[in-house]
């Protein structure tokens, strides 16, 4: 089932099948659909063997990466006396991206149970789900699904009767994008700033309190129960396109779309039927022009290119962006491309961290080049700057927040030169079709 | 145990490095500067101005070589022209907010902001918004910020947090609108918080104390040792014409690191006092440096001498007073100890004398009251002491009382001799410190009027009393005391160098 909107018979719903459920919510009625099944399985398992399970499902990270879930797994050195933690990334702040928020609000013990799943898998006895702070609602949610499944014995000491302990805390955010970054997001869980931290020491050796740390997404831990029930090659079957790229993946869907909202399809699904079935297509008398397809902080694509994508993570690569968080932000030809983008690298100039020289002030100075070329102000030169700027951005700090910044804007100037041309030489796009779009 | 050695390449120049050693530090061996801001060797690694990025041949991208240890067999390139471009842009993105007032500011001439700019960056810059701007804000202590001036290498705040363990700073605010801020109700009021103004690579951090008083290349720099305590503190003395206007902490990871604590680099203006001695005189008069000389002589010869000496004279003078007159008395002001606990052995110590130590190796004693017990026949040497506490009238017991000093203390109304001599800064000398290492400074500035060296003054005054002592430098002076007193057995003034060495006297357990 979809949410807010029907579910497309195109869809392929395992997450999100019970999407807009109140009862969903319920730990009996969760059980009843075959809820905490795979955990008591998983319990009883090796913790290798699970993730060999996993690893056979060809799972890969669901917050933007896209790295092996199995092979993360793997890299937690097992037994060797220390403390290890999972935290789930709840962190979701991605422009454009509202899936795991959908999982939490409705299929809370989803992603108890993947969490759950997960720790043991990893040798963990402590899993933090770290959730934005905004998420008022699925915090809620997450929290009384917690206490839940606690009080019923499911997690805590002796999960399940298994013996073991497994404990699931929920983190609230205090609102930085930043912290949705795997190490920002440890340094926050341990009480301060929210600043990445340098890699290496990688978080299996040494992350949350300097102890062995796995960072999963929520979508990816919601994922795992499915693949313990129903086996790894039908996780794998679902791929329609590149090998590599298995299973189900949510997208968001938003902006400039007659049906905006959540889509769960199998890997491989063609973007245009996705547009233009699923979503509905445009909106009434308009046509769409480009689509940022992962989340901001991926290279925008033009309507006719992204007509031509495998929704995977290598049919985005082949069209110069990325499956990214699968926040898919659509703009049609009624929008100003740079005033958009302008808007993006606002986004990122007010959340940088603040660490790393480039990021700091390379983010804020694109904002202002950008927000100068919106306002008529612009220069030839300019473009010329902001494609310097954007080299010298990337691939040179810390995290990624400052390449998030650059790849959407150069890519857009790339795709859509024309429009910045016209502002810069004084004249409103002609491929803004609505006046006083700026 | 010792790591293994790594070999690798620096600018095609073959370095052995143990292993875990930064690239950067590698570097150093290698005799390239990687340049950079946010790395310091006394602080731990934040990896965050990404200035010191080097392209390491097979790594995908520019490494941060801060925060990079060495690899076997890797091949380094500091000034590829891909390095240099990263940095240049660095630089230039440091400079679009930071608002060139390098003329008003006290950090010019002494700034790695301007120092490479100069060496990489670019001749103009590209940016045509309006800077940020913030006020200047008062920090508390000796410390104010210049928040336009910052580039967020957050050196102060790691300061703060891991050597003072004072979390008195923080960056606040994120993206460009990020500044070094004060935590709720702090101030920078630990003892040893002046040293975030000395560990700015720029002019956002300034001593109120220096605000405005000099420029930069107008400083003359001698290397020293701080005369204020007892834990030795190696120092820069920086003179302008003739004045002391700054005590910075000079390198010596066996004694401070790199820090300076704020009472002893503060107390810095009694070596510019202008109340000096500066003639030699006999009973009020002046005279010459060899009338002035015998006549001490003649007093003290066969009589029964009080010698009061001051903690922080040098070895020199108390191994050439101890040989005029025997070891005499010390008194030792103290003071609250004030540790920085994030360094090893290091605090601003109890015995705020710099050389209490050598002083009781020599035999001298540590007394409360040093006139007590004075005999009416007795002659009173006063070596450069101010005898705070002391009464005229007390004084006034002595048959005789002879001043070699820098001042004639208020409560000797009447010296018969008066030999000035120069303070510590205007001469050079060693003292020990209270591990029981010898360190040399030398001498920054030049002594007022007629006053000499202690050790020149000290040395003719032991020979006219009959222990020859002809030495020529300071130096020589050392040599001899390192022969005569065995707690410096095997020490020499060459061998001490600019370092110091742990003496024989040294106490067990102290730092080798």
């Amino acid at each position: 089932m979809g949410y807010p909107h029907k579910s497309h018979p195109r869809e392929t719903p395992v997450l999100s099948k019970h999407f807009g459920d109140p009862k969903a919510r319920e730990l009996e009625t969760w059980k009843s659909f075959g809820g905490y099944r795979a955990l008591q399985q998983a319990l009883a398992m090796e913790p290798t063997a699970i993730q060999d399970v996993v690893k056979a499902s060809g799972l890969r990270g669901r917050g933007g990466a896209g790295f092996p879930t199995g092979l993360k797994w793997s890299f937690m050195k097992l037994g060797d006396g220390k403390p290890h933690y999972l935290c789930c990334n709840a962190d979701e702040s991605e422009p454009g991206t509202f899936k795991d928020r959908e999982i939490m609000r409705w299929t809370p013990h989803a992603l108890i149970e993947g969490c759950a799943i997960g720790a043991h898998a990893i040798g963990a006895e402590t899993c933090f789900i770290y959730i934005r702070g905004e998420f008022s609602e699925p915090i809620a949610v997450m929290e009384r699904a917690l206490a839940e499944a606690r009080a019923a014995g499911i997690i805590g000491k002796n999960a399940m009767g298994s013996g073991k302990t497994v404990d699931v805390w929920v983190h609230k955010g205090a609102g930085a994008y930043i912290c949705g970054e795997e190490t920002a997001l440890m340094n926050s869980i341990e009480g301060k700033r929210g600043n990445p931290r340098i890699k290496p020491p990688f978080p299996a050796v040494a992350g949350l309190f300097g102890m062995p740390t796995t960072i999963n997404n929520v979508e990816t831990l919601a994922a795992v129960p499915h693949i313990l029930n129903n086996g790894a090659e039908w996780y794998k079957a679902m791929c329609t396109a590149s090998p590599k790229s298995t299973g189900s993946k949510l997208f968001s869907v938003c902006g400039n779309v007659a049906r905006p909202g959540n889509y769960e399809v199998v890997m491989g699904f063609p973007f245009k039927e996705f547009l233009y079935d699923l979503c509905g297509g445009p909106p009434p008398g308009r046509k769409f022009k480009a689509i940022i397809p992962g989340g901001s902080s991926v290279p925008v694509i033009t309507i006719e290119e992204a007509e031509q994508v495998k929704m995977d993570y290598e049919g985005f690569l082949e069209y110069g962006t990325m499956l990214g968080s699968g926040g898919v932000i659509i703009f049609d030809d009624a929008q100003s491309m740079p005033r958009q983008l302008a808007r993006l690298a606002r986004f990122y100039a007010h959340e940088s961290c603040a660490q790393c020289t480039q990021c700091r002030e390379g983010t804020a100075w694109m904002t202002k080049i950008l927000e100068r070329i919106v306002a008529g102000q612009g220069t030839f030169e300019d473009l010329d700057t902001i494609f310097e700027l954007a080299e010298n951005m990337t691939g040179k700090t810390i995290c990624v927040l400052s390449d998030s910044c650059a790849a959407p804007v150069t890519s857009g100037i790339q795709r859509f030169r024309h429009e910045f041309e016209a502002l810069i030489s004084g004249k409103r796009s002609s491929s803004v079709a609505v006046a006083g779009a700026l | 145990m010792t790591a293994p050695m790594v070999n690798l390449t620096i600018e095609g120049r073959a370095v052995a490095v143990p292993a875990g050693t930064t690239i950067l530090e590698a570097a150093k061996v290698a005799g390239v500067l990687v340049p950079h801001y946010c790395y310091h060797p006394g602080l731990p690694v934040a990896g965050v101005c990404r200035m010191c990025l080097v392209e390491v041949e097979k790594m995908p991208k520019l490494a941060p070589s801060c925060a990079t240890t060495v690899g076997e067999g890797q091949v380094v390139h500091v000034y590829s022209e891909k390095a240099l471009e990263a940095r240049k842009g660095v630089l230039e993105l440091l400079l679009i907010n930071h608002p060139l007032d390098c003329p008003i500011c006290d950090q010019s001439g002494e700034c790695e902001l301007q120092d490479y700019t100069f060496a990489e960056g670019r001749a103009d810059s590209r940016y045509r918004e309006p800077k940020r701007f913030n006020p200047v804000e008062d920090f508390g202590g000796d410390v104010m910020y210049v928040p336009n001036r910052c580039i967020l290498c957050t050196r102060c705040v790691r300061f703060m947090d891991d050597l003072a363990h004072d979390e008195a700073l923080c960056v606040q605010e994120r993206g460009d609108r990020a500044s070094i801020g004060k935590a709720t109700e702090k101030d920078l009021t630990h003892p040893w918080a002046a040293n975030v103004v000395d560990l700015c690579p720029v002019g956002a951090l300034l001593s109120k104390d220096f605000l405005n008083k000099a420029r930069a290349w107008e400083l003359d720099r001698t290397a020293s040792v701080c005369p204020n305590c007892a834990q030795g503190c190696n120092t820069i003395v920086e003179t302008r014409d003739n004045v002391v206007m700054r005590f910075k902490p000079r390198t010596n990871t066996e004694v401070n690191q790199y820090f300076l604590c704020d009472e002893g680099r503060l107390d810095y203006r009694w070596l510019n006092r202008a109340d000096r001695a500066t003639q030699p005189m006999i009973d009020g008069v002046l005279a010459d440096w060899e009338e002035a000389i015998h006549a001490a002589a003649r007093l003290a010869k066969g009589a029964t001498v009080r010698l009061v000496a001051n903690a922080s004279l040098s070895n020199e003078a108390l191994y050439l007073l101890k040989r005029a007159f025997g070891p005499g008395v010390i008194t030792v002001r103290t003071g609250a100890e004030a540790p920085l606990p994030g360094a090893s052995d290091l605090a601003l110590r109890a015995d705020r004398a710099a050389n209490a130590t050598g002083a009781e190796w020599m035999g001298y004693r540590r007394v409360s009251a040093p006139l007590e017990g004075l005999g009416a026949g007795d002659v009173l040497v006063i070596a450069d002491h101010d005898l705070t506490g002391v009464s005229a009238e007390a004084v006034s017991r002595a048959k005789a009382v002879i001043v070699i000093g820098t001042q004639v203390p208020a409560a000797v109304t009447a010296p018969n001799v008066v030999l000035p001599i120069a303070n510590m800064a205007e001469e050079e000398g060693t003292f020990t410190n209270l591990r029981g290492r010898v360190q040399r400074f030398l001498q920054a500035k030049a002594a007022p009027g007629m006053a000499r060296p202690s050790w020149f003054v000290l040395a003719d005054l032991a020979t006219q009393l009959g222990q020859p002592a002809v030495h020529f430098t300071a130096g020589a002076v050392f040599d001899a005391l390192a022969k005569a007193e065995g707690a410096f057995a095997g020490l020499s003034y060459d061998t001490v160098a600019l370092k110091g060495k742990l003496a024989a006297g040294a106490t067990a357990g102290a730092r080798a």
